[in-house]
């Protein structure tokens, strides 16, 4: 008996659709308890508005296990957690990643309401962050995370954010943007009297004096990080951008201060302040748009912050940094091992994808080393702590060469190699012009000089790249393509070959991949169903277990699994069996699609339909990108799924089975020999080595929270299918930076002409300087924003 | 003529109060998070049709 069709009737809280038990509360329909009893909270709070700012705005809260916050209960975490605690009110960042719409602003910030001990609460939305400020001696820290968890925003508390490093917001750029600022403004108003020739003595040089002294903040405070830059560079024999701007900066202002004081002229203090202030402006834009992207996770993301440790039968929760060598830790079903150990007690089923890239569920016998990072399902088990959590083999992996492998900045080494250049040329160009016209006198030969040093801008170099490079990075953020920096779009570029795993990337780990043919359980069927699963290695089994709702997890009495047939399990005198039809009820059953039969007590139930479902527009996908790049698929499954692969890939492309991490490793460097330029598409967890080893490594996910250390970008699954779209944006991208170099070199041509000539007055370089920092800079965001638009980006 | 050397010094002081205020929003880290305000800044009618509503009851 198939039973679908259920009305449609979606959850008022957290909008899903809601199958099976539909739970009603005043008219309302929710999909579960969690929904409702959250809808009760804000009900009974009057935090109804929540439901008026956006549609649906709720989370569907998980399973709280309930000792899931003890460890906050620990006085040393608690004081690295808050950040600061005066007269008994703290206060406290988290980090909630499920913030994603106005109501959820608008909720976190009304949480007084909730809790009067709560004093304040407030939301910045594009870190994610809330900052909490309570009364430390009415309320603890656990209770307030719990309120935060109980509503569905539970914050994410991990080793990074105790260890705290510090984030310290740039204000500096801002300080010295608006000194700059506040300088041009007035310098360019007082030097009017210079452009429209006024030939008043002493007002002139009132304007004269008053732009040196606005001028000497500039030069001492805002422009005081290329100087340094410049110096540094010189100092360790390395040139970067900074030294041809400093050379600038320098003549710039020491010319129009001798102009001044020596009474020869007014000087060019307007455009001096200008370039500083344009170049203030991109770091800044440079610095906000980076800013955004944070994204630089390493292992401690990954970590809990506290396990259960057992001491004189008393189970506790210490967080994980106080592990000490012997320790007995209780790991719990779904839980990160978090130091190397011994298995002691129970049945171990690990899976190591996160270390070593095999989606293989090991089973441990009691006294089998256990290394952390594996994830243990299953019954509870007890092991006994070998190592401590910087001493773990996976620290040290973390720790390798391998994973830090840092890229060459191949466009800041371009710049670099452009900066020399430029420097060497300018120099030669203006001595050259010094020399010949010393026959004019020494004084003309002087001006020339420094007329030639002041307007050869490398402006481009500084202006362009961050203007382009940061507007290309937001419109692939808005675009759910998130990069690590702007070294990928270059790396981007210059692809030629693209290499993708399949599981997980082209097929997708949706919950519709599994259907439910049956009769309908019921809520204490599905526990039991769920606890048969969890206890299974088998894959499709851990395939079913994770696409069950959360549900409360049995132990089973008896517990038995026939390799390749299914398993038996005896939970409160009840036996379920799950697997091929010819096990679970003897019928032999020829459908070769992968189906997992299910009988309670020997009573048939139905089964489970497990088919691989490849994304959407797959097939498009791989048309599209095989006209411009090479493609190959290295999967670690079997080669069930060839015959249909082959007809989407085309027929030059390798598709290979059964790769273990180490086939695909081999594989990369060999085309890497052949001088390819290398593209790995992968899920970020099992595939860790070869993405860090490809040119750039993408990994795609349906949650782009979770943790995946060895990309260079995350893209959301729902836009893979854009791919070439976003390879052939940052080959646009880096094109408009070799434009903008181009229109940056003009206008110098036109500027030395005048310069080589004794005919740069302080009103042609101010036209000339600031016009063509402007225009690269417009250059820059509206090509960026032609080009977005042609790929249907922005 | 001389008058102008009065208006400039008024109008530097003037722009230094400006500037003054400037650094002061920076440092009252009005600066960091500059996309949550214009969303918050929409709450206050729902208050205020919330108490409308209330009052009409």
């Amino acid at each position: 008996m198939f039973i679908d069709n259920q009305m449609e009737v979606d959850c008022y809280h957290c909008g899903q659709a809601c199958s099976n038990d539909v739970i009603k509360l005043e008219n309302k329909n929710f999909c579960c308890l969690g929904c409702k009893t959250v809808y009760e909270i804000l009900n009974q709070n009057q935090l109804c508005t929540y439901y008026s700012i956006e549609s649906n705005p709720g989370i569907k809260p998980q399973e709280i296990n309930k000792n899931k916050f003890n460890y906050l209960d620990d006085p040393k975490i608690i004081k690295e957690l808050l950040s600061s605690e005066i007269d008994n009110i703290a206060m406290v960042n988290f980090y909630i990643p499920i913030i994603h719409c106005s109501s959820c602003i608008w909720l976190l910030e009304n949480l007084f309401k909730v809790n009067a001990a709560i004093l304040s609460s407030k939301v910045d939305f594009l870190k994610k962050e809330v900052t909490v400020q309570f009364k430390s001696d009415t309320i603890t820290l656990k209770e307030v995370v719990t309120i935060l968890s109980s509503l569905g925003y539970e914050p994410s508390i991990n080793l990074s954010s105790v260890d705290k490093k510090n984030i310290v917001t740039n204000k500096e750029t801002y300080y010295k943007l608006g000194i700059a600022g506040f300088c041009f403004g007035n310098i360019m108003l007082f030097s009017f009297p210079e452009y429209l020739s006024i030939d008043n003595q002493f007002y002139k040089n009132l304007f004269a004096y008053l732009n040196l002294l606005l001028s000497i903040p500039v030069l001492l405070y805002s422009a005081r990080g290329y100087l340094t830059s410049a110096y540094k560079g010189l100092k360790y024999r390395f040139f970067n951008i900074d030294l041809p701007l400093s050379i600038g900066i320098l003549a710039l202002f020491f010319r129009s201060a001798y102009e001044v004081i020596s009474g020869a002229g007014a000087g060019f203090f307007d455009s001096f302040s200008g370039l500083i202030f344009f170049l203030l402006i991109g770091k800044a834009f440079q610095e906000r748009t980076y800013k955004m992207l944070n994204f630089d996770r390493d292992y401690r993301s990954y970590f809990p912050l506290s396990v259960v440790v057992v001491k004189n039968n008393k189970e506790t929760s210490i967080p994980v940094s106080n592990i000490r060598i012997g320790d007995r830790l209780l790991i719990h079903n779904s839980e990160l091992i978090p130091v190397d150990s011994i298995l002691i007690n129970g049945n171990g089923v690990i899976d190591y994808s996160f270390v070593t890239g095999e989606s293989k569920l090991n089973k441990l016998a009691s006294g089998s080393l256990i290394y952390a990072g594996g994830k243990h399902f299953g019954s509870i088990i007890e092991v006994e702590a070998i190592k401590e959590v910087s001493q773990s083999y996976l620290t040290q992996l973390w720790n390798n060469d391998n994973f830090n492998k840092k890229k060459e900045d191949k466009l800041i080494s371009f710049t670099n190699f452009v900066s020399k250049y430029f420097t060497l040329a300018i120099l030669i160009i203006g001595f050259l012009a010094f020399f010949l016209t010393l026959s004019n006198g020494l004084g003309y030969s002087v001006n020339v000089l420094t007329a030639v040093l002041i307007v050869a801008c490398p402006c481009a170099l500084a202006l362009s790249i961050p203007f382009t490079f940061g507007n290309i990075l937001r419109i692939m953020s808005n675009n759910k393509f998130y990069l690590k920096n702007i070294t990928i779009i270059q790396e981007l570029a210059k692809i030629n070959h693209i290499i993708f795993d399949k599981t997980g990337t082209i097929t997708s780990n949706n919950k519709s991949v599994i259907q439910y043919f049956g009769d309908k359980l019921n809520q204490y069927e599905n526990k039991l169903v769920f606890s048969t699963a969890s206890a299974s290695t088998h894959p499709l089994s851990k395939l079913i277990v994770s696409n069950m709702s959360q549900t409360e997890y049995i132990n089973p009495k008896n517990y038995m699994e026939y390799e390749g047939q299914g398993v038996i399990s005896e939970i409160e005198d009840n036996y379920i069996k799950l697997g091929s039809s010819k096990f679970v009820s003897g019928i032999h059953n020829n459908d070769s699609g992968s189906k997992v039969f299910l009988s309670i007590n020997d009573c048939s139930k139905g089964y489970f339909l497990i088919k691989p479902e490849y994304r959407t527009g797959l097939n498009m996908f791989i048309c599209e990108l095989k006209k411009d790049y090479s493609l190959s698929l290295l999967s670690g499954d079997n080669n069930s799924e060839k015959n249909f692969l082959s007809k989407i890939f085309p027929n030059e492309s390798n598709l290979l089975f059964n790769q273990s991490p180490f086939d695909k490793l081999n594989y990369i460097q060999k085309l890497k020999a052949k001088g390819q330029k290398i593209l790995m598409v992968g899920d970020g967890l099992n595939d860790a080595g070869a993405l860090n080893n490809s040119d750039v490594g993408i990994a795609v996910s349906d949650d782009v929270h979770s943790f995946s250390p060895a990309c260079d970008a995350i893209i959301d699954s729902n836009v893979l299918y854009r791919l070439s779209d976003f390879l052939k944006f940052s080959k646009t991208g880096l094109n408009i930076i070799y434009l903008s170099f181009f229109i940056s070199f003009l206008y110098n041509i036109v500027g030395l002409f005048f310069a080589v000539q004794g005919l740069l007055v302080p009103l042609v370089a101010a036209i000339l300087m600031p016009l063509s920092s402007i225009s690269v800079i417009a250059f820059a965001s509206l090509s960026v924003k032609y080009a977005a638009k042609r790929y249907n980006l922005e | 003529m001389s008058v102008i050397a009065v208006l400039i010094c008024i109008s530097l002081a003037v722009a230094l109060i400006f500037l003054a205020a400037f650094l002061w929003s920076v440092k009252n880290g009005q600066y960091s998070d500059t996309y949550t305000p214009s969303v918050r800044m929409l709450f206050d009618d729902e208050i205020k049709k919330e108490e409308n509503i209330n009052k009409e009851k």
